[in-house]
């Protein structure tokens, strides 16, 4: 194993060993993003019909509020006990904490998602495991998307005052074309004629957002966890 | 038979620190004003100073955590950018105590020691938990801890990775008597092993006689620079008084 990847298992798997000991990010996204489904279950479902195409997006509104809960709540445990500052005066690569710290949040999403998709599924009605690798590739690629961004800027912002407001004000126009492809492609899934390359092109526009703002927040996590 | 200690990989080494007329800005509000300071290997130096003097800005910037506005720091022949290498054989010591109270006294130490890249990170931290006594609470969470045994887990985590230049902000806050004499008496053994230890400290009576040399701060500028301050809690006294004389003629 390179030291860059030790380090990115070790800082994961110290997430992993935390997490599973408190549990307070798990229980308190999940609830958050149920919470969510059902709300907008109850506000547009009527006698038990579901709006048309409103799935896909009540999926990935979910998904984004509570990614953004987590990304808050990650981040604030590191300040509280000023171990991100640990992180950074370890000889680790520093793009070696960034890519741990973004693996351990695409895993809790990811366990969001296994609950969100088939509960929205189920209220909504949406046929969401028709194609279920199609389904897969797009909530994949739209994970890591929105963790890529945010795993950067709330880190940049844990020590800020108003980390808390600042996080979806600066996050959420940057992901917004995770959110749009996110939608259009889950949305594409649910189309009574499936259309496989309409389908491949919100993927890969998913996987070009991934690749460019990876690299980029590589790139600049040395510069920006450095005053 | 006694195993033999872990082995860490071969850091960056010098024999002394210099910072020359650093000064730190944030924003408008100047924490650090042309401070100069050099330590040498097997020496204490004690950075001194009423609250928000500056002293943990200093420590930062040694630290690697900060980068000065203006002037610079040296470790040996090298600066800052050595990165990794650096931080290789830089231990520190905060306010905050950098560990995770969710993980075990134990798994704190194995985290740092790997990220420290050590051959047997399990028998480094078996080690430092012999070297702070706690073997018996090594698999407690450290959130069940108090005060002072997180700090004896917080310094040997400082100190696992045996580091030439060590930074300890306030290491004596929340310590009894006994661990605080310990704690010096760790020190000066750190001082006759080569480590430079630069400390900065409220606690005057515990660091009295133990300093090799003492810069005293105040609105983060030097106020004085004594080497082997003598009753120290006077000498601060007359520094600071007459800083301040200074500042208001």
């Amino acid at each position: 194993m390179t030291p860059f990847t030790r380090s990115v298992w070790l800082v994961l798997r110290k997430d992993l060993t935390v997490e599973v000991r408190s549990r307070e990010i798990a229980y308190t996204t999940l609830f958050f993003a149920v919470s969510c489904v059902l709300v907008f279950a109850f506000a547009l479902v009527k006698e038990g019909r579901a709006p048309d195409d409103g799935a896909a997006g009540i999926l990935w509104i979910s998904v984004v509020f509570a990614g953004t809960l987590a990304l808050g709540r990650a981040f604030e445990r590191e300040r509280q006990s000023e171990t991100l500052r640990a992180l950074l005066l370890a000889p680790v690569p520093r793009p070696a904490i960034y890519v741990g710290k973004l693996l351990g949040l695409i895993a809790l999403l990811l366990g969001a998602e296994a609950v969100l998709v088939p509960l929205v599924a189920l209220l909504f009605n949406a046929r969401f495991f028709t194609h279920p690798w199609w389904l897969l590739a797009i909530v994949l690629g739209g994970t890591i998307g929105f963790a890529a961004v945010g795993t950067l800027f709330a880190a940049m912002l844990v020590r800020a005052r108003s980390r808390d407001v600042l996080l979806p004000v600066l996050l959420y126009p940057i992901v917004v074309p995770v959110i749009i492809a996110g939608v259009r492609g889950t949305a594409a899934l649910l189309q009574p004629e499936f259309e496989p390359g309409l389908v491949r092109f919100w993927f890969l526009l998913l996987v070009c957002f991934d690749a460019v703002f990876v690299v980029l927040a590589l790139w600049t996590f040395e510069t920006v966890m450095t005053e | 038979m006694t195993p033999p200690p872990a082995v860490f990989p071969p850091s960056f080494d010098f024999a002394f620190v210099s910072v020359e007329d650093v000064s730190r800005s944030f924003g408008r509000r100047r924490a650090l004003s042309r401070v100069s300071l050099r330590a040498t290997q097997g020496q204490i130096l004690g950075i001194l100073g009423p609250n928000g003097a500056g002293k943990s800005t200093l420590l930062a910037i040694l630290a690697t955590l900060l980068r000065p506005t203006t002037g610079r720091v040296a470790y040996g022949a090298a600066s800052e950018a050595q990165g990794p290498a650096l931080r290789a054989s830089i231990g520190v010591l905060g306010h905050d105590l950098f560990l995770y109270p969710e993980l075990t006294a134990r798994e704190n130490l194995e985290f740092f020691a790997g990220l420290h890249h050590a051959a047997d990170a399990p028998g480094a931290a078996r080690d430092a938990l012999a070297r702070a006594g706690l073997e018996e609470r090594g698999d407690d969470a450290v959130s069940t801890f108090s005060r002072g045994m997180r700090q004896r887990v917080a310094l040997e985590r400082a100190l696992i990775h045996r580091p030439r230049l060590l930074l300890l902000d306030e290491p004596f806050t929340g310590l009894d008597e006994g661990s605080a004499l310990a704690l010096v008496a760790r020190l000066q053994a750190l001082r006759e092993a080569g480590t430079i230890v630069i400390l900065a400290t409220h606690d005057l009576d515990l660091a009295d006689g133990l300093l090799d040399h003492a810069l005293f701060l105040r609105d983060g500028r030097p106020a004085a620079s004594l080497p082997r301050p003598d009753h120290l809690r006077a000498t601060y006294r007359d520094v600071i008084a007459r800083s301040r004389s200074e500042a208001g003629a």
